[in-house]
This record gives C-alpha cells, structure tokens and sequence, in this order.
C-alpha cells in the first residue's frame, strides 16, 4: 500500500473497499477520491508513526527544555560517564545529550524537574567547594566531585551527598540507554541481532564452554532450513511429511 | 467498484436531506462482522468464502503488516527519538498496536475498590497484531473442569467436538510444536520448533531438577511454509512489531486479505458501532454505527450480525442494543452479559545468573517468544487452589531499547564487585552483565465468578455518545494462592539455574504479584455458552438464545479460561460457528 493510500485510511472513516493487497487496479480508482490528502514522501526520521504520534512529536521537538548551561553540564557529565576509547566514540559523539534534551521533554514527569533541580545543586556543591559553577571547573575538582556522588554509600557515611547520588543515578541510565540505542553503542555492545537470519541453535563452542548439549531426542524435532521452502504437509496423525 | 459507489450513494443520500439524522443504505448483507481480530477475521473468511456478502466493520483504521509506511519491524532504536520508550504506546513506540490500556476519547470506569485493565487495539486485525502467538489448544479437562474440581461451569461442548476445528486451523493459520502426548495439552499438525537458546537450556535444566517439565514451545510462527502466499520467519525476534512477511499470525494478513480476494467483502474502518438494531420479532436487522471522519452516525442492513468485537466490547454491544423486545439489552433475558468476566492470572520473578555474564555475543534474536515453556504441571488435588499456569520464559542477549543500561552497576551486588562508577569500568559492567538475566512468567487459570462483571456505565459516555463500560473485578483466594505457588516455583527454578532472584520477592502483602485483572489481556466469559438459556447468552454454536441471526465469535462464549491462552481457542470456536451460520443461511433459517 502507498503511503497516500494509508493515510486517507488513517484519516479517512468509512469504507475502505477492496483497496488492500493485490487490488491493484481497484486501488487506483480509490485513489481518485483522495487527492486532495498530502503525499509527503516518506523520511528517514519515519518509524512507523500514526498522525497522532507524528502530531506528538513535532510539539516535543518544538519545545525548548533546558538552557545553554544546562545543556553545556549535561554535555560534560555524559564525558564523564561515557568517555571515547581506543575503540568507541563518547556520549557525546553519540549525541546522548540530544537525547537527554529530547527525553526530558518526552517523559518530562519522570526526568525534567530531577535534572533541572540535579544540576542545580551540582553547581551549589561546586560553588561552595570552588566558587564557580561545575563546568567552570578543572577536571580534578569536577571528578572531586563525581567521585563523591557515583557510588552508593551503604554505611550512610556521607549523607549531605544523597541528592547528588539520586542526580547523578539518574544520569548514568539515561547516558547509558541513550548511548546503547545508538549505532555506536551497538556496535560497541557487539549486538548483531535485528537483521535477517536462520537461527540454527547456540554455537558449538559455546554449548562446549557451558557444558550444555541438545537433548538427542529432541534434534529430530527441530526445524530444518533445507526444508522450510517445502509446503508442509502431515499424515492424519499430525506427523510432517515434508 | 462497489464500495465506492455505496460511499457516494451514502454521501448523495445525505445531501439531498440533511436533516436527516441517520443515514441508511439499502443494501443489505448476508452478515455484518463486528471488529476484524481473530474472531471477527476468521468468520469474515469462513462466511466470504462460503459465497455470502459481508460487510467487516471495525473501529480503528486500516492496516497491514507490510505497508513500510507503519512498519516498525527491523527499526533500530536510533530510528525512535524517545529510543523506544512507552510515551506513546504501553508496550513501547516500536509494539504494533494503535490503542492500549487508554484509547483517546474512549474512557472506561472501575468500581470503587476494584481494578481492571482494558486493552483496546483500534487498528484492522487489533490485537492479532501485536500478540504473542502462543497457541495453546484447551485440553479435554479445560472443557469440562467442573467434572473434576465442582468450581465454574463446563461447557456444552467438548474437545472432541472443537478438536476437528483445531486441526483443521492449524493447517490454515500454521504453528510450530511437538506432538508430546500429554493428557491435556494434545497434539496436533505442527510445523517444527526452532532449536532453544543459551538461556532457555539453563532453564531446562533447573526446570527438570525440580520436576517441571519443559517442551518446545507452540507459536504461531512459520518456521516453514504452508502456502505460497505467507513468507516464512527469518528470526528477527519482532512478532510484536507484526511481520510484513505475514509469516506470524495477524488476522489481516491471513484472513481479512485472503477473503477480500473472494470479492465478497465491504471494509468499514474507522466505524464504531453503537448498537445491534432489531427488528418486531426481536431478531437482529443489523447496525448502527459512527462514522469517526463526520461523526454522524449510520446504519448498515443485514440478515446476521456476528459479533468479534472482543469479550468486553461485544458485551458492552449488546447492552446498548435495548429496545421493546429486549429491554435489558440485546441477549441479556438472563441478566448474564457482560458477567463471568475472567482473565489469566499472572505473576513472574526476574532472575540474574551469574553463569550467563561475559557471554559471546552472537545472534540469537531467534522467534518473537519462547522456544521452549512449561505446561502445567501440578496436581491440584494436594494443593490450595483449583487450577493450574503454565510458564513462559525469557532472556538472552536481546535489542537494546530504552530502560537497557538502567541499573547496570547494581548488577555487581550480585557478585561481590564495585558498584556505581563511570568511564571504562562502566563500559565494562554492561557489557559483562549482557544477556545475564532470565524471566519467567506464569500465566494461569482464574475461576469465572457472577460477580465480576462489566456493566453499562450509567453516567459517563464516551466521544461518540455511547456509553461506556464500568467494571468490576476482583480475585479471590484461589487466583492470589496460584501467584504464591508462581513465584515460589520460580524462585527454586531459579536457583537450580545457578542463579538469584532480582529485587525483592513479592509476598503476601502484595498477592504475590498476581497481576491486576485484564493485565494478561485474556479477557473471556462475557456471554458464556450454556444449554440454559437462564444462566447463559449463547447456545452451544454461539448464537444468542434471544436471537438466533446473532452470533459472538471473540471470546465472549468461554465459558471457563484454561492454563492456556485464548486466542487458538477463539479462532477455532469462530470457525466452528462461522460455518453454522453459513448453513443455517443456506437452510434459511436465517
């Protein structure tokens, strides 16, 4: 189906006709009705969107939620969490701050008010231990700081760090989801999933490394690839022919 | 073409009187098939294919599975700005469902002190879109399990009755398993299963220790083909994101497409049906609908209604079907619409296990569900509640979304190691923990209870005027005692993994878990079947005892749930009575 097709029935009540798949010429004349829909082309930011959804969005992207110097923190805390290596590119190459932007206003329940007030108070432990805002800092006092505030404190040793603790919590998973959901973070997680394939069981060499085995009885049961083209066909009692 | 001229002759019929309020056509079809899932989908290719005309109207828009313009199958996680999140959608911007818990304008109420959970999907196909395929048949005990345990109801049917049904729908719709021989899970015409992954031999393994039994799983997949019209799976894990190779189970792709091809079938989407209209005799003439592009409302003529709506909208139909012969709502003489309302029960434990961290990393996406799951089991005589679960199981090193890398530190109190951090180490952490942690979920029989139940609203509407359903739903001792029984048998599996439970187990102040209702998205009961017409809606063909051109063939006639999912059971069930109604059209009984 053509996606001007689709969307006068997204949009469009009533009949639909026969206008689905391997109508062709009856989907032409359908066509006619519907002229006058917009036939945007379709872009590489579509994934699969319904008009309410596309409609959510643009209001999210047209938002503003933090300023210069938030998002000037936010930049530098994801360095912090995610650095480049040898290998992989940081946070920021990533653009994971775009997506902390784009989250906090997506789930701004969630994420807005903790950020906006978690930067806050980094910048009041920084003024008080340095006077000047964090990003003002070297990267000695900063890291001072972050190692003050990235680990948990069971024993309750260091109390007045807990605010900061739950701020910087909430920005190592949101630095960490933002990352892995990129092409880089994939590759650098090595997932090489989501793409054709015939699953054919777990490598033998890790089935060896854990010392597992297919039950034998089982294999026979199995899906054989060299036989998935042939139509399936069964005698009366259910055992497959093909 | 057809349809286009019924749309202009509506349109030319509703300009030369405009102050008419309902706008009517003077067709009438041989059946109007309300909703276009499982139920709905197969009658409207039992009936189209039977030679009968037919009209399928469904509430929310067109879709299919294949049109690249919706797709979210093969997406990457990039592709989201919200990197998958549930902002929009329950199960996440990439789950192909249009509608969840909440549809826009479409309330539903609760009665004070109860919970109920309602998932709508307003989309052709609904929720066959985005389902898990799992395709249980009901055994011979779930047909009968009053017999056996005096609780509920039987049905007046048996399985050797459906059985001919479910053999044949296996060969149509396809679905992979193993002919085990077990009592009451039969057998049937599987496809081969596909071969388990890492996780789920670890799960054999501590299932088997503590005498669980384990077999290879029974989706609605194509591991191999069954026609030339249906692709076969290439294991991209995606089900729930329907695939466009139509080689899972959605009704669009295997029933609605195939029977339009007959050239018997009109295509109403975007229209909410109101009601059922009836006609001196109390039998049905067929529906009112609203249009959601004008929001007028329109009748369409008919010599049967079937209704697939689903268990609560068919229900909620028929309530709102009132008039001088049935002044309680359509089918409701005996005051039974919408009671005996029941869902699965659901619990489940998350496990870490420490023999799965520093994993290779491969490609083990596999199919959209579990290779392998866990019948029920247990012998209810020497336990405290009547029924059993059956349990699914997940894990393996799946597609990163957003919620992936939350936590992933905390992992190391499991093993001793530093927790928290940033930089390499941090790096480290989610790659060692990858693909480290396994689910199961139980999801069980619940009893069918009078009172619960859902009603008509009697304050609220929803944006169409119609009003809307209030339920009321509570579980008894016997579905919080299962959840108990859950999560105990999880933990000890988990355990025999090599493994931990995560987080803390839920107990007695929490019901042990157990889901609230509705949140399994099994619904059934509605308008259960009966040989009584005083404490049943439909006979055992599924016809309205107080209308015989009326067919429900959702899961409105269970009359019990089983440790099974429902939606085989529909799809068989319809067929079943898809094919009475074609040969009591062709007697013209009706």
């Amino acid at each position: 189906m053509k996606r001007r097709e689709t969307l006068k029935s997204l949009l469009v009540g009533g009949i639909a006709g026969t206008a689905a798949v391997g109508m062709g010429a009856l989907s032409c004349k359908a066509d006619q009705q519907v002229e006058s829909v917009e036939t945007p082309e379709v872009s590489s930011e579509v994934y699969g969107r319904t008009p309410a959804e596309i409609k959510h969005d643009e209001k999210i992207n047209s938002q503003i939620c933090y300023n210069e110097h938030q998002l000037t923190t936010i930049a530098v805390l994801c360095d912090i969490i995610l650095p480049p290596t040898p290998t992989a590119g940081g946070a920021n190459e990533a653009k994971v701050p775009e997506f902390i932007e784009f989250i906090s206003k997506d789930l701004s329940t969630y994420h807005e008010l903790p950020i906006k007030g978690g930067l806050m108070w980094l910048d009041g432990e920084s003024n008080t231990r340095f006077n000047k805002e964090f990003v003002k800092c070297n990267s000695k006092e900063q890291i001072a700081i972050i190692d003050d505030i990235a680990y948990p404190d069971p024993k309750n040793e260091n109390p007045q760090m807990d605010q900061g603790r739950a701020f910087f919590n909430k920005m190592r998973d949101l630095t960490l989801t933002g990352y892995y959901t990129t092409k880089m973070g994939i590759d650098d997680l090595g997932y090489v999933g989501n793409r054709p394939n015939m699953w054919d069981g777990v490598p033998q060499d890790v089935l060896d490394k854990h010392g597992l085995a297919y039950d034998k009885d089982w294999m026979p049961k199995f899906i054989d690839h060299e036989k998935s083209q042939d139509i399936a066909e069964w005698d009366e009692n259910g055992n497959l022919l093909t | 073409m057809r349809s286009t001229s019924i749309v202009l002759n509506i349109f030319r019929l509703y300009q030369k009187n405009n102050r008419m309020q309902i706008i009517e056509t003077a067709k009438e079809y041989d059946a109007i098939i309300v909703g276009s899932g499982a139920g709905g989908g197969m009658s409207a290719f039992v009936l189209a294919n039977a030679g009968m005309k037919v009209a399928v109207v469904e509430a929310g828009p067109y879709f299919d599975p294949a049109d690249p313009i919706t797709k979210t199958q093969m997406k990457w996680p990039w592709e989201s700005p919200r990197r998958g999140a549930s902002t929009n959608r329950a199960f996440g911007d990439f789950d192909m469902s249009w509608g969840d818990w909440k549809v826009d304008g479409e309330p539903y109420t609760t009665k004070e002190g109860t919970d109920f959970k309602w998932w709508r999907a307003r989309m052709l196909g609904g929720r066959t879109n985005h389902w898990g395929r799992i395709s249980l048949r009901f055994g011979p005990k779930d047909f009968k399990h009053k017999d056996v345990d005096g609780l509920g109801a039987n049905w007046p049917i048996t399985y050797d009755e459906v059985k001919p049904f479910y053999d044949r729908l296996d060969k149509m719709v396809g679905i992979f398993g193993t002919n085990e021989g077990l009592p009451n899970d039969p057998d049937g015409f599987f496809l081969p299963p596909p071969k388990p992954r890492l996780h789920e031999l670890y799960y054999i393994k501590g299932a088997r220790k503590s005498g669980v039994p384990v077999i290879p799983g029974r989706l609605s997949m194509l591991t191999k083909r069954i026609n030339k019209d249906r692709g076969i799976c290439y294991y991209c894990g995606q089900c729930g994101r329907s695939c466009s190779a139509y080689a899972d189970f959605s009704s669009g792709s295997c029933f609605i497409f195939p029977a339009q091809k007959s050239g018997q079938v009109d295509l109403y989407v975007n229209c909410m049906v109101k009601n059922v209209t009836t006609n001196d005799e109390g039998l049905a003439t067929g529906v009112s609908y609203i249009n959601k592009e004008d929001m007028k409302e329109y009748k369409l003529r008919g010599r049967s209604v079937v209704l697939g709506a689903s268990a609560c909208s068919s229900a909620r139909i028929l309530l709102n079907s009132k008039s001088k012969q049935h002044p309680n709502g359509l089918g409701n003489s005996s005051d039974h619409v919408g009671r005996y309302l029941h869902d699965s029960t659901g619990a489940g434990l998350t496990g870490f296990v420490p023999a799965l961290m520093d994993r290779k990393v491969y490609n083990e996406d596999g199919v959209g569900g579990m290779h392998v799951y866990s019948p029920w089991w247990g012998d209810n005589s020497k336990l405290d509640f009547p029924r059993g679960y059956h349990i699914e199981v997940w894990g393996g090193l799946g597609m990163p979304a957003y919620g992936f890398g939350f936590n992933a530190s905390a992992m190391n109190k499991y093993i001793g190691g530093e927790i928290g951090g940033y930089g390499t180490k941090l790096r480290d952490d989610v790659k060692r923990f990858y693909g480290s942690v396994v689910g199961l979920s139980g999801r069980g029989e619940s009893i069918a209870r009078f009172e619960n139940r859902c009603k008509l609203d009697n304050n609220v509407v929803d944006k169409f005027g119609i009003p809307v359903l209030e339920f009321d739903y509570k579980w008894s001792n016997y579905e919080v005692n299962q959840a108990k029984h859950m999560v105990d048998s999880f933990e000890e599996i988990i355990v025999n993994m090599g493994g931990e439970v995560m987080g803390d187990k839920p107990g007695k102040e929490s019901d042990y878990g157990l889901l609230a209702p509705g949140q399994i998205i099994h619904e059934v009961g509605t308008t259960r079947m009966g040989n009584d017409k005083r404490t049943s809606v439909t006979n055992k063909w599924q016809q309205l005892h107080d209308a015989k051109n009326v067919y429900v063939v959702d899961a409105g006639p269970f009359s019990s749930q089983a440790d099974k999912n429902c939606t085989w059971t529909i799809m068989a069930l319809s067929m079943r009575a898809s094919e009475h109604l074609v040969q009591q059209y062709l007697k013209k009984e009706i």
